[in-house]
């Protein structure tokens, strides 16, 4: 495919949890097929809250947050942070960071498959991809 | 003997056995998850020990024949001619075996408590041992004191209707002292310690509610005006410490919460508990309602001044409770509620006041030094605390080597601690 010159980058993207679902939908619209989510806690500007157990009384600054993890390679990235901010963005305190890196390699498990191929959609999937990012999770 | 009276009684009992496990529910909530198994443990390894103990000899020295009315003899061992005749002294119209079953889940239910001042610290096998002294040496002559026949503080008329001195005053005060000999908690005061799961606390405290009806009105030891009652005062005051614990933590901290509402209505069950055949109806608002504040503050502020680490309030809860329901049964009992019993500073009688006092007294002396006794010399004898490495990694995985929910992986604490817990080696 001749795609070894291309530059793989991961995207993390940190925000609220109740984003996740309008996240994935933006993601899957810029044909983006695959993510890790993790659920984390972290702390900003946001205040957290206060919670009493019979008397003691517990500061909770740390608060919960997603963490999605896309790494592409022919998507332009600009377009990936583009599709998360918008949906991701309220305007208040709290809604979260990106971060892009580059990663130095990739590996398919499946096909054994190095670098760029390894995260590229596979030309024999393609019906499958398209399937997917129209909605259709059926098989 | 009376068909009635029996079939309630086979009941009753039954419902005051579910309080154990109850408890174990109640506490389990309350502690961190990688507690949880050990918290429900210790609760429910006492069902197994104090139901042979009772048997063994555990009855016989509460009601069995009086020695020198400090205890009974070992005349009932092995419910030695305890058996399908009725006792005419402690229950003429239920089966003896019965009326000593019924007794047996209180000894239980009382070991149960005590567990929760000094849980997530104390290793098993010591927590066992101890379990099996106290009942044996603390809990069997004060139940003969206060029930048995010839005991001392029965001769001088206390009312106990269904065990706040030798229930809950007892396991109160004796967890606190096992608290304080054992030390707090590894990290008490710098790190949160907080519940794990609150479902499970109000689904134990929901058993424990049912229960009481058995445990109170049971304790009429007939189907009877009386066990009718003791439950109205029951749920009365455990409806009232509901409310006013609610209310208090509003009014402190801004927020109603579930714990509150569990803790309330316990607190409101304990204060009633040795009044409940005695008093009027209308009493059980004040005693439930005091019986609110009271804990409220012995867990809330009490606790904080003194910095004891009485994990799960055992002391603030069951001991204040007990001692406030021990001296409220002084003040409101009366004779025309039950002519068995006495009647109160308010209905004209001072002197029953006085023995409820000394009544606490004498308990609470006996249990801190008796229970001071037998911790300070288990700790030297034997390695009672479980040590920071262990706390941390948890009592769960180091003292049963389960977890209480699989899928939460405490893995990685396992392995960060490992170096610190020298002398945990696993003989598989």
């Amino acid at each position: 495919m001749g795609t070894s010159d291309k530059k793989i980058y991961r995207i993390e993207i940190i925000t609220r949890p109740e984003r996740l679902e309008d996240l994935k939908d933006a993601l899957r619209a810029v044909r983006v097929t695959g993510m890790t989510v993790s659920q984390v806690y972290g702390c900003g500007l946001s205040t957290g809250f206060r919670e009493v157990y019979r008397g003691q009384a517990v500061e909770v600054n740390l608060l919960p947050k997603v963490k999605v993890e896309i790494v592409a390679c022919e998507i332009d990235p600009d377009i990936i942070i583009e599709a998360a901010t918008k949906a991701c963005h309220t305007g208040q305190i709290g809604d979260g960071k990106i971060f892009v890196t580059e990663v130095a390699d990739a590996v398919r498990i499946r096909t054994g498959e190095r670098g760029p191929a390894a995260i590229m959609d596979r030309q024999e999937e393609s019906a499958i991809v398209d399937k997917r990012v129209s909605g259709n999770y059926k098989d | 003997m009376n068909s009635g009276d029996t079939a309630f009684m086979l009941i009753a009992m039954a419902m005051v056995m579910l309080m154990t496990p109850a408890i174990a529910l109640f506490y389990g909530g309350m502690v961190r998850v990688k507690n949880v198994l050990n918290t429900i443990m210790q609760c429910i390894v006492v069902m197994g020990l104090v139901s042979t103990q009772w048997i063994l000899g555990g009855y016989s020295l509460s009601f069995g024949p009086d020695l020198g009315h400090l205890v009974g003899n070992l005349d009932w061992s092995l419910f030695t001619g305890v058996g399908l005749a009725a006792n005419e002294t402690y229950a003429a119209t239920i089966p003896h075996a019965l009326f000593a079953l019924f007794q047996m889940m209180f000894a239980i239910i009382t070991v149960g408590i005590i567990s929760g001042s000094f849980v997530e610290r104390i290793k098993f096998w010591p927590f066992f041992l101890f379990a099996l002294i106290w009942t044996t040496i603390v809990y069997d002559p004060v139940a003969h004191w206060v029930w048995g026949d010839g005991g001392w503080l029965k001769d001088k008329g206390i009312l106990d209707f269904a065990g706040g001195t030798v229930i809950h005053i007892l396991s109160g005060v004796s967890g606190l002292v096992v608290a304080l000999v054992v030390g707090k908690r590894a990290g008490y005061g710098r790190m949160p310690m907080i519940p794990h799961n609150l479902p499970l606390i109000i689904m134990g405290m929901a058993f424990l509610w049912f229960g009481w009806f058995g445990f109170n009105g049971g304790s009429a030891l007939a189907a009877n005006g009386i066990a009718a009652h003791a439950m109205v005062t029951t749920q009365t005051a455990a409806g009232i410490g509901l409310l006013t614990w609610i209310g208090l933590e509003t009014w402190a901290t801004g927020k109603p919460t579930t714990l509150g509402a569990a803790s309330g209505a316990v607190s409101g069950l304990v204060a009633i508990t040795p009044g409940a055949g005695f008093i009027p109806v209308w009493s059980s608002l004040i005693i439930g309602a005091v019986g609110g504040v009271v804990c409220f503050f012995a867990v809330t502020q009490l606790k904080n001044k003194l910095r004891y680490d009485d994990s799960l309030d055992a002391f603030g809860i069951h001991g204040i409770g007990g001692i406030w329901g021990a001296i409220a049964t002084g003040l409101f009992a009366s004779k025309e509620i039950n002519p068995a019993g006495a009647d109160g500073l308010f209905f004209g009688n001072i002197e029953q006041l006085w023995i409820q006092i000394l009544g606490v007294l004498a308990c609470l002396v006996f249990a801190v030094v008796v229970t001071y006794i037998v911790i300070k010399l288990m700790t030297l004898c034997m390695r009672v605390r479980a040590d920071e490495g262990e706390q941390i990694v948890g009592m769960d995985t180091m003292e049963h080597g389960e977890r209480g929910y699989a899928y939460m992986d405490s893995l990685g604490a396992l392995s960060f601690s490992n170096p610190l817990t020298e002398g945990c080696k696993h003989k598989l």
